[in-house]
């Protein structure tokens, strides 16, 4: 109870800092369409118009009247969830995204759930035992995690595990022709189903998902590999594992209450970091295995000037990212009681 | 109880093997305290960690046995050695503070103990934790329970450690440097715990330290060691009195002292004459109402709260006082390094404090004033080389460039006693006390008027110590320099200054010559300062011998602060 008061204070502050930074990201992100090349105007038009017709669609769109006054529609259409029409699909942007991100979240979490799972128990292993097969496995991984591009790696699965083996199904998207797809609750289809309690479904969709998150994984769980190593051998060495190993613990309390709580402030920090960059780098997956996403809905958008998409995009990625480290510094608080006092 | 027979332990490095115990014999009866002394890689704490069986990776016992209560701790399987540490054997650890788990309360860490020996159950342990806590007089040990190390002072911090090690009533203690790094009023409290806990449960201990004064006030019988091997044992009163080993002799030497003049540390045959030095009464540095108020989380710090003194020209002044007195906030201020709130500075007759702390690397007078700093290792940058650390002063504020600047780097080196072919080696080649010399001779390569002398030697062994507080003293005759010397050692300060200042809180409590403060101190806190210093037994000096040396000591200093 004593120490809660100055911890509480410092998780509120940070949620209000939150707050100036995501009206950065939506100035950011209506300044950087408007700066892209290119009249949306005429594209809007379509391919037959003529310039007055141009101009029309133009005063329709709003897109003759002064910045701030556009700033102020789009922020006002934002607050209605309206991120405008995607030119290429013809639907609301909001409702694309929608349906598209969660394909996305529910690879990447996948993923790195994996990446973790496999990951942490390696750098553990590995820092206990430098010098043993253990840590040279942990090398050759993390180097070969690096060091594949996910296309090759997602190209190489497909091939061993679909074609050769053909234990996997056809890399076609979430889910296989020959299932419907389950009621949209969560859009995670693993989640959806099992509330539905429909087994088949949800065996259907883990089956597509299996191979896509493995690609993803075995690139996210090089660097958390390296730093739970590196991580681990910086707290081992501490002045408080001797005092520990002194008193007589026991080798499972030393290494897991008092090391591996110490080392996980900069894993955390790094899973934050791989987060963020497979979110963004998940679009060679997305491609290779035809998953429905936002990453490789953003390419398409971008290669066809669709303006309303990409800063939709561009949008719900920033404000994923605010979220992203929001959370991060708030587990920091839950790992670390230190970190309530030295912010200011 | 225990009884150690040609311990001998190697370290398996990428450089090859190293021994860094090569055969030591001793043993502890019960109830004794025996201490085990030595300066730094002597081999004292490999010891007692191979005891423990607690060594770094690549340690390993090659030889000898060790002998706990017709236990062989060499030979015992993990299981059973887990169970004797904590239990039978515990240790204490200097640097209290990274000592405990950093984000575990540590009432939970004294739990922890409690529940592997199987001394508390899941509903007693909170209620057993706490009276562990009330056992090394922790005043409101319910609450300090939830508290992290971080929000406790370092003081406190060791008696937790205390109570770690205590919890399971083991039988045997050791305790490795346990006051290294404290204050010296915690020192003597914390020392006086661990005796008092040890004599009333009739424990033995083993104390570990560099400090010869500290371990002959509270040992039995002491062991004097050196590179791995033990010189010289014994009653702490006959080692110091009639050394019998040539490295015992130099340590008792060097280990200062009441009525030891600065020449009197260093070996009987490198004695040169102490120099007379003569302050004039000429101010040269004058702090006026300084105040230094910094802007803290829970509301402001009163750093300093209005201080004023005198350094004249060629004075040594001591500003003595404990963390968080205020002392290391004043000498930042006067080496322009920090601003102060209000108060002025004057410099030769200059007010310094004028000038902003930020543009005074640029100022003609940042010459004039130097600094020595505390950790010769950390204000040394790993990747220059000595050469380099000297010359960055005299390229950047002495515009010297090629032949001219290498000849004054090489005349440094010879002032500090820094053999030539040093000067190429990176800081982490070179011993504390080369590391040392290079610190001052960056700090008078520019011929300085006055230097700060922030702990310069509290980072080295005492040998090196007296090596260097001799140096000091040298150039300060030779140089003309006066000194700041801020410390916290009152034998150190009474050696080098005529004139010491005390401070508590941001305020002087008291101030005066030298020898007068340190023999008759006025005010209950440098009382308390100077009670709380070790003091190591009398040497074999005859008495009246001893008087002499005394009297004439202070005739000297009644000279010098004239």
């Amino acid at each position: 109870m004593l120490a809660s008061s100055p911890r509480l204070r410092a998780v509120l502050m940070r949620l209000a800092q939150a707050i100036p930074v995501v009206i950065g990201v939506v100035v950011i992100s209506f300044l950087l369409t408007r700066a892209l090349p290119g009249d949306p105007a005429v594209y809007f038009a379509g391919v037959a118009a003529d310039e007055a017709s141009i101009e029309q669609t133009r005063v329709a769109m709003g897109l003759d009247k002064p910045l701030p006054v556009q700033f102020v529609h789009y922020v006002g259409d934002l607050l209605q969830g309206d991120l405008g029409q995607s030119l290429s699909s013809g639907r609301p942007v909001a409702t694309d995204l929608a349906n598209r991100l969660p394909a996305s979240l529910e690879l990447t979490l996948t993923a790195l759930i994996l990446a973790v799972i496999t990951a942490v128990p390696l750098g553990v292993l590995a820092a206990t035992r430098p010098g043993t097969w253990v840590d040279h496995l942990c090398r050759v991984v993390v180097t070969a995690g690096v060091s594949l591009p996910t296309f090759f790696t997602g190209i190489l699965l497909i091939y061993i595990f679909y074609y050769l083996a053909g234990i996997a199904p056809s890399p076609l998207g979430r889910l296989d022709f020959i299932y419907l797809s389950p009621d949209h609750v969560t859009g995670f289809y693993l989640i959806d189903a099992a509330l539905m309690g429909d087994w088949e479904t949800w065996r259907g969709a883990a089956k597509q998902l299996v191979l896509p998150a493995a690609t993803l994984a075995l690139f996210t769980l090089a660097p958390i590999a390296r730093m739970t190593r590196a991580a681990m051998l910086t707290a081992l060495s501490s002045d408080f594992i001797r005092t520990a190993r002194a008193a007589g613990l026991s080798k499972s309390v030393v290494l897991y209450r008092y090391a591996f709580r110490n080392a996980l402030l900069p894993v955390v920090t790094t899973l934050g970091m791989v987060f963020s960059f497979a979110l963004g780098a998940n679009v060679l997956v997305e491609k290779v295995f035809a998953w429905p996403g936002i990453g490789s809905y953003a390419v398409e958008a971008l290669v066809v000037s669709d303006y309303a998409a990409v800063q939709g995009f561009v949008l719900v990625m920033a404000l994923l990212f605010v979220v992203l480290n929001l959370v991060i510094d708030l587990l920091y608080t839950a790992i670390d009681p230190r970190i309530g006092f030295e912010a200011r | 109880m225990l009884s150690v027979k040609d311990l001998s332990v190697i370290f398996q490095t990428r450089r090859g093997v190293v021994d860094a115990v090569r055969g030591v014999s001793f043993e502890v009866a019960k109830g004794e305290i025996l201490g085990i002394v030595g300066e730094s890689g002597s081999g004292k704490s490999v010891t007692s960690y191979a005891l423990m069986r607690i060594l770094d990776a690549g340690g390993m016992i090659k030889a000898g046995e060790a002998t706990y209560s017709g236990i062989d701790l060499r030979r015992a399987a993990e299981r059973d050695m887990r169970d004797i540490r904590g239990r039978e054997i515990s240790m204490i650890f200097q640097n209290p503070r990274a000592a405990l788990n950093p984000i575990r309360k540590v009432g939970h860490q004294i739990e922890d103990v409690l529940h592997q020996h199987a001394r508390a159950t899941r509903q007693d342990a909170r209620a057993k934790a706490i009276a562990a806590m009330e056992a090394v007089k922790i005043k409101d040990a319910e609450q300090r329970y939830n508290a992290y190390p971080f929000e406790l002072s370092g003081g406190m911090c060791q008696r937790i450690v205390c109570a770690i090690a205590l919890a399971c009533d083991p039988r045997l203690l050791i305790a490795d440097e346990p006051t290294t790094g404290l204050d010296i009023t915690t020192q003597k409290a914390v020392m006086d715990l661990v005796r008092d806990l040890i004599r009333e449960r009739a424990m033995s201990s083993i104390l570990i330290t560099h400090d010869l004064g500290l371990a002959a006030q509270y040992c039995d019988r002491l062991i004097v060691m050196k590179d791995g091997l033990i010189v010289e044992q014994g009653d702490p009163v006959q080692i110091f009195s009639r050394p019998q080993h040539p490295y015992s002799r130099k340590l008792v030497d060097a280990t200062p002292r009441a009525g030891a003049t600065v020449r009197d540390l260093l070996p009987a045959d490198i004695r040169a004459p102490e120099p007379q030095i003569v302050a004039s009464d000429k101010p040269l540095v004058e702090v006026r109402d300084l105040v230094k108020t910094y802007a803290g989380k829970s509301g402001a710090v009163h750093a300093v709260k209005g201080i004023s003194f005198t350094v004249n020209q060629g004075q040594c002044v001591g500003l003595v006082g404990e963390s968080g007195c205020g002392k290391s906030t004043t000498s930042e201020i006067l080496v322009r390094l920090m601003d102060a709130t209000s108060g002025e500075v004057f410099f030769d007759g200059e007010d310094i404090a004028q000038t902003p702390a930020r543009g005074f690397a640029r100022d003609p007078r940042r010459a004039d004033i130097q600094m020595v700093f505390q950790d010769a290792t950390d204000s040394l940058n790993p990747r220059h080389t000595a050469r380099q650390a000297i010359a960055e002063p005299l390229r950047r504020l002495g515009r010297m460039r090629g032949a001219a600047l290498g000849t004054r780097i090489e005349e440094l080196a010879g002032l500090v006693g820094l053999p030539l072919p040093l000067l190429d080696r990176f800081p982490h080649q070179l011993s504390g006390g080369q590391k040392a010399r290079v610190g001052i001779a960056r700090a008078v390569a520019l011929d300085p008027k006055f230097l700060i002398l922030d702990e310069p030697t509290a980072a080295l062994d005492v040998s090196i110590q007296a090596v260097v507080l001799n140096l000091l003293v040298d150039l300060r005759a030779k140089l003309g320099l006066s000194y700041l010397f801020v410390s916290h050692d009152l034998h150190v300060v009474r050696l080098l200054c005529d004139y010491v200042i005390v401070m508590k809180d941001g305020l002087i409590v008291e101030e005066g010559l030298a020898h007068h403060v340190m023999s008759d101190p006025q005010n209950p806190y440098t009382k308390s300062l100077i009670a709380a210093a070790p003091k190591p037994p009398e040497r074999a000096t005859p008495k009246d011998q001893l008087e002499a040396i005394d009297a004439q000591h202070a005739t000297l200093h009644d000279k010098r602060a004239s």
